[in-house]
């Protein structure tokens, strides 16, 4: 583990970004910190661990914006989490597994981009049998996914879930 | 502090360097991203379902031939040293490690551990499987994982779609979800200037390269990650036999410029290896990235038989050893950095010593 380094540029504040760059065959590392890095056109660590597809998002800009035709608009909530493309785009997280279906237009380029390919070929899967839905189904748990949709105002979501709260009450 | 004498070997049986290789290769890793479905994924989950994934995925263990006897370590109960120990161990990542203190204790987070394979808990996603082998062993590093994906692929309902594989909260690991990398030292192909050739066009064919700690961190000490970019569109099989074919071909090509040194610039090369060994074990204060580099130094030294009394046993445990954590392990108590630089240093010069005398008893003893 390193040692906490100062910016290599300006050699004041804390470096935060680390470059590996080969050069002339040795392996030359640079800190650098959030100032000096901006005004190199890198992002800080902070948005590279927001998001680690943060230059890839960004120069996709609107490309991830869907048409109209796609069905999935901007504001158009994940019926799993709530999340929005808006969402994604921000964190370069998806929010849980239905996101891949809701998205799955916008998201196909991203990945033919990323992997070459936006088709799995590999291991096959099927889930058990009888999966135990204790984990998402827990009147518990539907309750507090409820309240996080009501809080974000996904009223969409929340509504969904309430009636779910009330098949089971 | 945390009581390593919980895991059987430490979890370090990747340093024996008993496995293929093991003179240019360190280890094998090979780790698959699962989630659970219908559960929102790691970064939008509330306290209580973190909670309840990991209650899910230790009582699918406890059900299971392979993680039965796992250690599980909780690691919102760890403090911050012990949390940083797992990491220099390579046990756990940065992002389970949460090492900032900015960032917030990793709720549920846990790591169980049976042997070569681990399963991290409430990472990125809410499981990561891994193995990790001594030297280059993808093939049995992937018979590891495999067992353990298996066996609890038929206690959990993993997140799985028909078009994408398995499902990712970040699209970058989306597919197989597999990452196998493996740690390599070329200090050859650095000193011979031959490195930008031989690691030029590793995005091309879907390869990366990474420091000593994965993502984000340094290459120090010449020791290289390489490991798959992608995980869409090629079946595991496939992405494994496109990296261990890269991986021969540096092997070799990494041999190659070692062979040239000790044609073309022998004096040189010896003088380098023989003065990092004479820091090593002279030094009374020692930084980490200097100590890697010279460690660097002396491993190339002893791979090419020129120091003969130094194991790479001995050599790989100083790598872990050295690190900050462990140093303060061994204090049994947390050091400022200008005590760490000393003691690192103390910790060398015995070890090298310990090392040179065992093998001189050794040598008299069979003479």
């Amino acid at each position: 583990m390193s040692e906490k380094q100062l910016c290599t540029q300006c050699g004041e504040r804390e470096g935060v970004v680390t470059l590996n760059r080969i050069e002339g065959g040795t392996v030359r590392t640079d800190h650098l910190c959030a100032k000096c890095a901006a005004e190199k056109g890198i992002q800080t660590a902070d948005a590279v661990a927001d998001t680690p597809l943060g230059g890839l998002l960004a120069a996709l800009g609107t490309d991830l914006s869907p048409t109209p035709a796609s069905g999935a608009g901007e504001a158009t909530a994940c019926p799993g989490c709530g999340a929005t493309l808006t969402d994604f785009r921000e964190s370069g997280h998806l929010g849980c597994d239905l996101c891949y279906t809701t998205f799955a237009e916008p998201l196909e380029e991203l990945l033919r981009r990323l992997h070459g390919s936006a088709h799995h070929v590999g291991t096959s899967y099927s889930p058990p049998d009888a999966p135990d839905r204790s984990i998402e189904e827990t009147t518990d748990s539907l309750r507090e996914r409820l309240k996080q949709a009501v809080d974000r105002e996904a009223f969409e979501l929340a509504a969904e879930l309430r009636d779910r709260l009330r098949e089971r009450e | 502090m945390i009581d390593l004498s919980l895991l059987p070997d430490g979890g370090l049986r990747w340093l024996e360097a008993s496995g293929p290789g093991s003179h240019l290769v360190l280890s094998t890793r090979i780790r698959l991203a699962r989630n659970l479905a219908r559960q929102p994924f790691e970064r939008r989950m509330s306290a209580g379902e973190r909670q309840r994934v990991l209650a899910k995925v230790q009582a699918a263990a406890a059900n299971s031939d392979v993680l039965r006897d796992a250690v599980a370590l909780r690691l919102d109960t760890l403090d911050l040293v012990d949390r940083r120990l797992l990491l220099e161990r390579h046990l756990i990542s940065r992002e389970l490690a949460r090492l900032e203190r900015s960032e917030s204790e990793p709720q549920g987070g846990a790591l169980l551990l049976h042997g070569s394979t681990a399963v991290m808990v409430n990472e990125e996603d809410h499981l990561r499987l891994q193995s990790l082998e001594s030297g280059v062993d993808l093939e049995r590093a992937w018979q590891q994982v495999k067992v353990v994906d298996t066996e609890l692929g038929q206690r959990l309902a993993f997140a799985f779609h028909p078009q994408f594989g398995y499902l990712t909260s970040c699209p970058t690991n989306v597919g197989t979800g597999l990452r196998a990398s493996v740690l390599i030292h070329l200090p050859g192909l650095v000193l011979t200037k031959e490195i930008n050739k031989a690691l030029h066009g590793l995005t091309k064919v879907g390869l990366t390269y990474r420091g000593l700690y994965g993502e984000g961190s340094e290459v120090v000490g010449n020791f290289f990650q390489l490991s798959n970019q992608t995980t869409l569109g090629k079946s595991e099989e496939e992405l494994l036999e496109d990296l261990g074919r890269i991986i021969r071909h540096v092997m070799t090509m990494e041999e190659r410029a070692r062979q040239v040194l000790l044609r073309d610039a022998p004096t040189v090369l010896e003088d380098k290896v023989w003065r990092a060994f004479g820091l090593l074990k002279y030094a009374r204060s020692l930084g980490f990235e200097e100590a890697m580099n010279l460690l660097s130094g002396v491993r190339l030294g002893a791979s090419l038989g020129l120091i003969k009394n130094v194991s790479m046993y001995t050599l790989n445990k100083l790598l872990v050893f050295t690190q900050p954590a462990h140093l303060c392990a061994v204090a049994g108590e947390e050091l400022p950095e200008d005590a760490v630089v000393i003691r690192r240093a103390d910790y060398v010069r015995r070890t090298l010593d310990e090392e040179v005398s065992r093998a001189r008893r050794a040598e008299g003893g069979s003479a």
